[in-house]
């Protein structure tokens, strides 16, 4: 019964999930173990990106020119939308060998993490 | 790996012995122009130095207080309890950076009236967490950089010894290690020109020169330039800090050492998922800031670690 139940109620948010439109989306990439995840994320022109930082030293988000964080201690988080289609390579300032990427699509269909 | 492994005998003299608290620094003398690391400090100090000393402490990370250790104050108060404890009178310290955790005013203010309890002369360079304030070091430059070049990089001459402080933590490129830059290399090429290569020279900077670990970050891209304006010089000695514990190495005429923090231990290379805060139980984070010694002897090319308690 609670099963039944519990399933019901995942049905029920994924339909509204399925129904969201895609240029209202937000997407999250984690900081943890000095690793940005997912690593690649491909997303539509104006969707924002929020970054958290989950480690007990602190990172930043940056990418020259473009878009650049102050130092986000641990639960800290840095926001960015991205409206022009292209290739955002970043890194953490601190800890340049910390790479991501997010690949940002013209806006139609749905937003796809990789 | 053991303290048996230490060689009290008459051979003393021979032997490079570099003994390392992690709560505490490293004690370097000079003896016949070569700095040799006497250890740390207890063991330091029942030596019977010759010439001329100098400390190292790094990455006390004021203002840290995640579970690797909430109290990285109080592991900083312990280390300069012990460097005051130091019978003698070395020279002054130099600290490898990361003095604070996020550059906060108060961070740095809290170091300052910690190390300077030791009444010694410190010199300073930075770690990435030093310049983590809006204009990216302003706050490290105004109490640390007087007299210094760009970033924080100078020099200095003590008792025969050339002393250099370089910066490698300023403009990190994505996917890179450290990073020195052309001025800076083009200011050191210039510092040591026409200088006598008998001459013994300390380099000191935060991440290490050397490569110990790219996947982590633990190296600096341009480090091996550097090391070129170097190679002429009989005797080289890179002390580094940001990988919190102690490594050693002897390339020819070029002996490289990393001190320990005062803060928190980090693993070993490879050993975890990141290079992280490395939290272990409260009994052994002691044991951890207890003493460690490095023994390096020179004819045998062996490393010797001995780690003892903090508190017996």
């Amino acid at each position: 019964m609670r099963i039944g139940t519990a399933c019901a109620a995942v049905a029920a948010v994924l339909t509204v999930l399925a129904a969201m439109p895609a240029a209202a989306a937000e997407v999250k990439v984690g900081i943890d173990n000095f690793t940005f995840s997912p690593k690649v994320m491909t997303v539509k022109a104006g969707t924002t990106v929020t970054w958290t930082n989950n480690d007990d030293i602190p990172h930043t988000v940056a990418d020259p020119g473009k878009f650049k964080s102050k130092a986000l201690d641990t639960g800290d988080t840095y926001s960015f939308t991205f409206t022009t289609p292209g290739s955002y390579s970043y890194f953490c300032s601190l800890h340049p060998h910390m790479t991501g990427t997010i690949v940002v699509e013209a806006a139609t269909g749905s937003n796809d993490a990789q | 790996m053991t303290a048996h492994d230490h060689d009290h005998g008459p051979s003393r003299r021979k032997v490079l012995e570099c003994m390392t608290w992690a709560g505490t620094g490293v004690l370097w003398t000079v003896a016949g122009g070569v700095p040799t690391a006497l250890g740390l400090i207890d063991e330091a100090a029942a030596q019977e130095t010759k010439g001329f000393t100098f400390l190292q402490i790094s990455d006390s990370h004021m203002g840290f207080d995640k579970p690797a250790n909430p109290n990285a104050k109080g592991t900083l108060e312990e280390a300069i309890a012990r460097v005051k404890a130091i019978p003698g009178n070395p020279a002054f310290m130099i600290h490898t950076g990361d003095i604070s955790h996020l550059s906060k005013p108060s961070e740095f203010d809290d170091a300052e009236k910690i190390i300077s309890q030791a009444r010694l002369d410190v010199h300073y360079v930075p770690g990435e967490h030093d310049l983590l304030d809006d204009e990216q070091g302003k706050l490290y430059r105004e109490r640390y950089g007087r007299g210094t070049k760009g970033p924080g990089y100078y020099s200095f001459d003590a008792n025969g010894v050339h002393f250099i402080g370089l910066v490698n933590v300023v403009d990190l490129k994505g996917g890179g290690l450290g990073n020195l830059g052309h001025e800076q290399l083009e200011w050191l090429e210039d510092d040591v020109k026409g200088r006598s290569a008998s001459q013994p020279v300390v380099v000191f900077a935060h991440i290490p020169l050397w490569t110990v670990y790219p996947q982590w970050g633990w190296g600096t891209d341009d480090g091996a330039q550097a090391l070129g304006y170097l190679k002429r010089f009989g005797s080289v000695t890179v002390l580094n800090g940001h990988i919190h514990q102690v490594m050693q190495k002897v390339e020819g005429n070029v002996t490289f050492h990393t001190a320990r923090s005062t803060a928190f231990p980090q693993p070993a290379p490879g050993t975890a998922p990141s290079p992280g805060p490395m939290k272990v139980a409260d009994d052994r984070l002691r044991t951890m800031l207890g003493v460690a010694s490095v023994t390096f002897k020179q004819n045998e090319q062996r490393l010797a670690i001995v780690d003892t308690p903090l508190k017996a």
